[in-house]
C-alpha cells in the first residue's frame, strides 16, 4: 500500500460520505467539502513533479487475487503524470465554478458531489493502474459515473437518452478492450502494462497481436468519440455544465488518448495501428470541426469542437507511431515529433476547452438559452465573460499569443513530416494528412469565431432571450479566468512545460528512444516564415471568408442530412434490437409459470435422463447397502402415503399438516442416521414453517380445485413421474458408481484443527465459515425481502418523470 | 436402506413436481417445500447410512459418520426456510394485489392493463 | 380475535424460559456437543414465537421492546466483521482462532473465536425470524 493507492481511493470513499455530509450540514453547500479532495491531491501530484522530470517513477503493488494475476498495482510516471495533473487540476476549478453553477436549493447536490468524486478517483484509477484488469475496472467506472452524470437531470427525457447511448457505446467499447486485453494476457502470460511493454519484440509475432490491437482501439476510439463512435459526445451534452467541463472535454474522453499513448510502445510502428489511429484520428478531426460549424446550440458545437479536437490529438498519437517502425533511430526522430505535439495540444486542450465550457455555462446560466439564433450583443453587458470567450477561442482556433497557436503549429509541422514518410505506403497517400488536417483547420477557425462573433456581438435582442443577461458573479469567473491565464502563459513559457511534464511523458511513450538527441524539440512562437505559417495564414483567410458567407454555403449540409446520419443508425440499432428480442422473447416468454416449468423439467429430463442412457452409466448395485429395521420401514411407509394423500386433499390445512408430518418424520430419520444437529435443527425449522403457513392462511383464501380433466392432468403425471424416476435412477446410479473416496476423513480432525469436537458445527464454523456466512446474509435477504413486501406499498397517484 | 430411502425420495419428487404444476400458488409452494424435503433426504443418502457413529469426537469410537452432507443439510434446511417464508409472503401479497391465488389468471405484463 | 387463552398464557410464561435456557445452552454447546449458531438461534426465536402466539403483539412489544431487523442486521454484521477481524492478524478472510486459558473457577477453558461468529450467526437467525413472524401477523 503506498500513498498513491491511498490517493487514488480517497476520491472514492469520499464519493460515499458526501452524502452523509450532506444529512450532517443541511445548510452547506456541498461542492465546499467536495473541493479540499481535488486540491489535496493537485498538491500531492504537484509536489511529485520534480522527481519524475528527474526520471523517476513511482511504482507500488498490492496483492488483490494472485492466483488470477491481480495486483491492484499503480504506476506514475511521465504520461500518467500529466493525466493526473489534469484530472485534480481542472477537477478543482470545475468543482469550484459548480459550487456557483449549481443552486443548493433546487439540485440534489450529495448525488452531483458523490458522482464526481466517484469518477475523479475512477479516472485517476485507469491512468495509475499498471494492471489490466484494475485499468479496465476503473475504465468501466468511469463510464458509469459519466452515465450517472450525464443522467443527474433524469426527469427530462433527453438526459436518460443521452445518458443511455454513452453508456451503451463507451461500455460496449469498454468490453471489446476487455478482449483485447485478454488476449494481450494470453500472449504474454502477465497482467502488468509495464512488463507487456517490455515483452513487445516477442509478442509481435503473435496471431492475436493485431485482433488485440484492433480490439484495444476499439474501446479507445469508443470512449474518446472517434469517428463513427463519436455520436455520444453531443448527446451527453445534456449533463450539467460542469460536468461536461471536466468529463466530456478535459479528462474522461482523453482516456481513450490516454490508452492510445500507453500502449503506443506495444503497438507502435505496427501498420494497422498506424492507420487506424492516424486514419480515424484525422477524419473525425475533420467531420467534427465540419459538423461543429452547423451546430445552433453552443454546446453542442463545443461538443463536435471536442470531438475533432479529440480526433487531432488521436491522428498525432498515431503518425508518431511510425517512429517505432524498424526500431528507434536517428532517422526517425523526426516522427516523435508528432508524439510531442500530441501531448502538447492534449494540454492545451485541456485549458481552453475548459474555459470555454465554463464561458458557455455562464452564458445559458446567465442569460437562459445556449441558441445562437437568439444570441448576440452581450459584449456590453458581460465584458469579462467576452474578454474570456476572446481568449479561449482564439486559442482553439489557433491564433498568437495563445498555447493553442503552438500545439497547431506542430500539428502542421507533424503532418508535413507524414508526408514525407516512406513507409506504409504514405508516399501514396501521404499527401491526404496535410491537406485534410488544413482543411479541418479551416472550419475549426471558423467555429470558433461563431462562438465569439455570434454570441457576443452583432445585434442584441432582450426579447429572445428568457433573463435579463448581466456579468456572472466573481465565483462563476475564478476557474475560467484561471484557465485563461493558463492558455496565455503557456504560450510565453512553454518550454518549462515541456521540461517538466511534456519531456519525462515522451519517455514513457517511447521508451526505445530514451533521452535521444531531438526527443524532445524546442517550442518557440517564431519560426520564420514557414509552410507551418502559411498555412496558419491560409486558415485565417479562408475561416473568415467561410464565416462570412456562411449563409451562401450552408446548404453543404443538406447532403448530409439527418435521416441518413449515424445517430439515426444507432437509433435503428437499438429499436430493432429492442424489437427483435421481444418478438424472439414473445415466442416462448407465454408469461404462464406452468409452461415455464415444463421447458425446465423437459430440458432436464431431456439432458439428464439422455446422458444417463447415452452414456450407460445407470448400475444399480444394492449390496452395500445398511439393513432396513422395521420402524424404519413403517416411517418410510407412512411418509409416502403422506405424500402422495397430499395430492388428495381437499383442504390446504390438511396439506399442511401432511407437509408437518412429513418434516418430522424427516427429523427422526435424520437421529436413526446419527445426525443430531439436523433433527434439532429439522424439528425446530419445521415447527415454525408450519406456523408460518397458518399465519399466511389467514390472508389467502380456501384453495380452489385444481382442474380433472385427463388433458390437463396427464402431461402434469408424465412428467412428475418421470422427474421422480430420473432421481431414483441417478441417485441409484451415483450410489452404484463410487469414483473416489469421501473427503470427510480430513474434517475428523477437527478438534487439532479448529478445537471442537462437533464435526459438523466445526465444518460450519471454521471450515466452511464463508459457506455460513453467506448463508446468513441470504436468510437476512430474505428477511428484508418479506418485511419489504409487506410494509411497502404502492404509493397512490403518479410521480413526475417524464416518460416516452 | 439406501435404496429404500432413495425410492421414498423419488415418491416426494414427484408429488413435489406435480404441485409445481398446479394453477394454485399454495401448491407451488408446498411442491418447494416437499422438494427441499426430498433434497434432503437424497443428500443424507449419498454420505452412506447408518455407517459410524454420531461426528461427534469422541476417545472410544473408531469411525464416523460423514459429517459433510449433515454440513451441506444444515445449510439447505435454513436457507430452504428462508426461501419459503419469502414464497408465501409473496403469495399473499400477490393475493391481495391482484385478488387471485390462481396461476393461469396471472398472466401478462404492464401493456395489456 | 380474542380468545380465552389462559392456559396457552400461563404455560408460555414457564416454557419460554426454558426454551430460552436450552436456546442459549444449545448455542454454547454447539462446539463439542450438538448445537451451535443455528440451532441455538432458531431455538431462541421458536420461544419469542410462542410468546407472539400467546400474548399479542403490542404486549410483547411493550415487554421486549427491540427492533428485530436490527438484531438481523447486527447478527449479519457480527458474522462478517469477525471475519474481517481474522484479517487485521494477516490471516485469511474468516479464519478462526482457539486457545486454552486458566480462568478463575471455570479452570482450563477454551475460548474459540468461532463463539462471536456463531453468535452473529444466531442473533441474525432470532432477527430474521421473528421479522418475518412479526411482518406477517401484524398485517391486515
Amino acid at each position: 500500500m503506498t500513498s498513491i493507492h491511498i490517493l487514488l481511493l480517497i476520491p472514492i470513499l469520499a464519493a460515499f460520505l458526501i452524502p452523509v455530509i450532506g444529512r450532517q450540514f443541511p445548510k452547506l453547500h456541498l461542492g465546499w467539502a467536495a473541493l479540499p479532495i481535488p486540491i489535496v491531491l493537485f498538491s500531492f501530484f504537484v509536489s511529485k513533479v520534480s522527481s519524475i522530470s528527474a526520471g523517476e517513477t513511482f511504482t507500488g503493488s498490492v496483492a488483490w487475487i494472485r492466483a488470477l494475476d491481480l495486483y491492484f498495482s499503480v504506476y506514475l510516471d511521465g504520461l500518467s503524470l500529466i493525466f493526473t495533473l489534469l484530472i485534480t487540476g481542472i477537477g478543482s476549478l470545475v468543482v469550484l465554478y459548480s459550487i456557483f453553477y449549481l443552486s443548493k436549493e433546487r439540485e440534489s447536490l450529495s448525488h452531483f458531489y458523490a458522482y464526481l468524486l466517484l469518477f475523479m478517483g475512477a479516472m485517476l484509477g485507469v491512468v495509475l493502474s499498471d494492471n489490466l484488469m484494475v485499468l479496465y475496472l476503473f475504465w468501466e467506472l468511469t463510464s458509469i459515473s459519466s452515465f450517472l452524470l450525464i443522467a443527474f437531470w433524469f426527469r427530462r427525457k433527453k438526459s436518460r437518452y443521452g445518458a443511455q447511448k454513452s453508456f451503451l457505446i463507451t461500455v460496449g467499447g469498454g468490453i471489446s478492450m476487455l478482449v483485447g486485453f485478454i488476449m494481450l494476457q494470453v500472449m504474454t502470460g502477465t497482467n502488468s502494462v509495464q512488463e507487456i511493454i517490455a515483452m513487445r519484440d516477442s509478442i509481435q509475432e503473435h496471431e492475436l497481436f493485431v485482433p488485440a490491437l484492433v480490439l484495444i482501439l476499439l474501446g479507445a476510439f469508443t470512449k474518446s468519440a472517434q469517428f463513427p463512435f463519436h455520436i455520444w459526445l453531443p448527446d451527453a451534452m445534456e449533463a450539467p455544465t460542469p460536468v461536461s467541463a471536466y468529463l466530456h472535454s478535459a479528462t474522461m474522453v482523453k482516456a481513450g488518448l490516454f490508452l492510445v499513448a500507453r500502449f503506443t510502445p506495444v503497438f507502435g510502428g505496427e501498420a494497422t495501428w498506424f492507420w487506424l489511429v492516424s486514419g480515424v484520428g484525422i477524419f473525425t478531426m475533420f467531420w467534427g470541426s465540419f459538423s461543429a460549424v452547423r451546430q445552433k446550440d453552443l454546446k453542442a458545437l463545443l461538443a463536435y469542437s471536442t470531438i475533432s479536437q479529440l480526433g487531432l490529438i488521436m491522428s498525432l498519437f498515431g503518425l508518431g507511431s511510425a517512429a517505432l517502425q524498424g526500431g528507434a533511430s536517428a532517422e526517425s526522430v523526426i516522427y516523435t515529433k508528432a508524439i510531442f505535439a500530441a501531448l502538447f495540444h492534449l494540454v492545451n486542450h485541456s485549458t481552453f476547452k475548459g474555459a470555454l465550457f465554463m464561458v458557455v455555462g455562464i452564458v445559458d446560466h446567465e442569460v437562459g438559452t445556449r441558441d445562437i439564433r437568439k444570441l448576440g450583443g452581450l459584449i456590453s453587458l458581460m465584458p469579462i465573460t467576452f474578454t474570456l470567450t476572446v481568449i479561449s477561442s482564439f486559442s482553439m482556433a489557433g491564433l498568437p499569443p495563445f498555447n493553442g497557436f503552438l500545439s497547431k503549429e506542430m500539428f502542421f509541422t507533424a503532418v508535413l513530416n507524414a508526408n514525407e514518410m516512406t513507409i506504409f505506403s504514405m508516399d501514396t497517400w501521404g499527401l491526404l494528412f496535410p491537406i485534410i488536417a488544413w482543411i479541418g483547420s479551416i472550419f475549426t477557425f471558423t467555429y470558433s469565431m461563431i462562438v465569439v462573433f455570434r454570441t457576443f456581438l452583432g445585434p442584441y435582442r432582450r426579447e429572445k432571450l428568457e433573463k435579463d443577461p448581466h456579468e456572472a458573479p466573481v465565483g462563476m469567473l475564478i476557474s475560467p479566468i484561471i484557465l485563461c491565464m493558463l492558455v496565455i502563459l503557456l504560450f510565453f513559457v512553454p518550454n518549462r512545460l515541456s521540461d517538466y511534464l511534456l519531456s519525462p511523458a515522451m519517455n514513457s511513450i517511447l521508451p526505445a528512444y530514451q533521452n535521444m538527441d531531438g526527443l524532445i524539440p524546442k517550442i518557440s512562437p517564431w519560426h520564420g516564415f514557414n509552410l507551418e505559417l502559411f498555412m496558419t495564414a491560409g486558415v485565417v483567410l479562408l475561416g473568415a471568408f467561410l464565416l462570412r458567407t456562411y449563409r451562401y454555403w450552408n446548404v453543404v449540409y443538406d447532403f448530409f442530412p439527418e435521416k441518413r446520419s449515424i445517430d439515426r443508425g444507432y437509433q435503428w440499432m437499438l429499436a430493432r434490437g429492442e424489437s427483435g428480442s421481444k418478438r424472439a422473447t414473445d415466442r416462448y416468454m407465454t408469461g404462464f409459470l406452468t409452461n415455464y416449468l415444463y421447458y425446465i423439467y423437459g430440458f432436464l429430463l431431456l439432458v439428464v435422463g439422455g446422458t444417463l442412457w447415452l452414456t450407460g452409466s445407470i448400475v444399480i448395485d444394492t449390496s452395500n447397502d445398511a439393513p432396513v429395521s422395521v420402524y424404519e420401514g413403517i416411517i418410510i411407509v407412512i411418509m409416502a402415503t403422506a405424500a402422495i394423500s397430499i395430492l388428495f386433499t381437499k383442504s390446504r390445512m390438511t396439506a399442511t399438516l401432511l407437509n408437518g408430518v412429513l418434516g418430522y418424520s424427516i427429523a427422526i430419520f435424520f437421529v436413526l442416521f446419527r445426525a443430531p444437529d439436523l433433527a434439532l435443527t429439522q424439528l425446530v425449522v419445521e415447527t415454525v414453517t408450519t406456523v408460518l403457513f397458518l399465519l399466511c392462511f389467514y390472508h389467502l383464501p380456501e384453495w380452489s380445485k385444481e382442474e380433472r380433466s385427463l388433458k390437463v392432468r396427464f402431461p402434469k403425471m408424465v412428467v412428475s413421474i418421470g422427474t421422480g424416476a430420473l432421481t431414483v435412477l441417478l441417485a441409484l446410479s451415483v450410489q452404484g458408481n463410487k469414483m473416489f473416496e469421501s473427503i470427510s476423513s480430513y474434517f475428523e480432525d477437527s478438534y487439532k484443527l479448529a478445537g471442537g469436537r462437533n464435526i459438523v458445527n466445526s465444518i460450519l464454523g471454521d471450515f466452511r465459515a464463508f459457506d455460513t456466512m453467506l448463508e446468513v446474509v441470504v436468510l437476512f435477504i430474505a428477511g428484508v425481502g418479506v418485511y419489504t413486501l409487506i410494509k411497502l406499498k404502492e404509493p397512490k397517484g403518479g410521480d413526475d418523470i417524464e416518460r416516452e | 436402506m439406501e435404496t429404500m430411502i432413495i425410492l421414498l425420495a423419488g415418491v416426494l419428487v414427484s408429488v413435489a413436481t406435480y404441485l409445481l404444476l398446479s394453477k394454485n400458488m399454495i401448491r407451488v409452494v408446498l411442491g418447494t417445500a416437499i422438494l427441499s424435503h426430498a433434497v434432503h433426504l437424497l443428500l443424507m443418502t449419498m454420505g452412506g447410512l447408518k455407517i459410524g457413529s454420531v461426528p461427534i469426537l469422541g476417545d472410544t469410537v473408531e469411525t464416523y459418520t460423514d459429517a459433510l452432507p449433515q454440513a451441506l443439510i444444515l445449510t439447505a434446511i435454513v436457507i430452504s426456510f428462508a426461501v419459503t417464508a419469502f414464497f408465501l409472503v409473496l403469495v399473499y401479497r400477490t393475493y391481495q394485489t391482484t385478488g387471485t391465488d390462481n396461476l393461469l389468471e396471472m398472466k401478462g405484463t404492464e401493456e395489456d392493463e | 380475535m380474542r380468545e380465552n387463552d389462559v392456559i396457552l398464557q400461563t404455560v408460555s410464561k414457564v416454557a419460554v424460559f426454558i426454551i430460552l435456557t436450552f436456546g442459549v445452552y444449545l448455542f454454547l454447546a454447539g462446539h463439542h456437543n450438538p448445537g451451535g449458531g443455528f440451532i441455538g438461534g432458531l431455538t431462541l426465536s421458536s420461544a419469542f414465537v410462542l410468546l407472539y402466539l400467546a400474548f399479542d403483539v403490542e404486549t410483547v412489544n411493550a415487554g421486549i421492546p427491540l427492533d428485530y431487523k436490527m438484531v438481523a442486521a447486527t447478527g449479519v454484521l457480527i458474522a462478517i466483521f469477525t471475519g474481517m477481524g481474522a484479517l487485521l492478524f494477516d490471516s485469511a478472510f474468516l479464519s478462526q482462532t482457539f486457545a486454552y486459558f486458566d480462568l478463575p473457577i471455570f479452570g482450563k477453558t477454551e475460548l474459540a473465536t468461532v463463539v462471536l461468529f456463531e453468535s452473529g450467526i444466531a442473533l441474525g437467525v432470532v432477527g430474521v425470524v421473528v421479522t418475518i413472524i412479526i411482518s406477517i401477523s401484524e398485517d391486515v
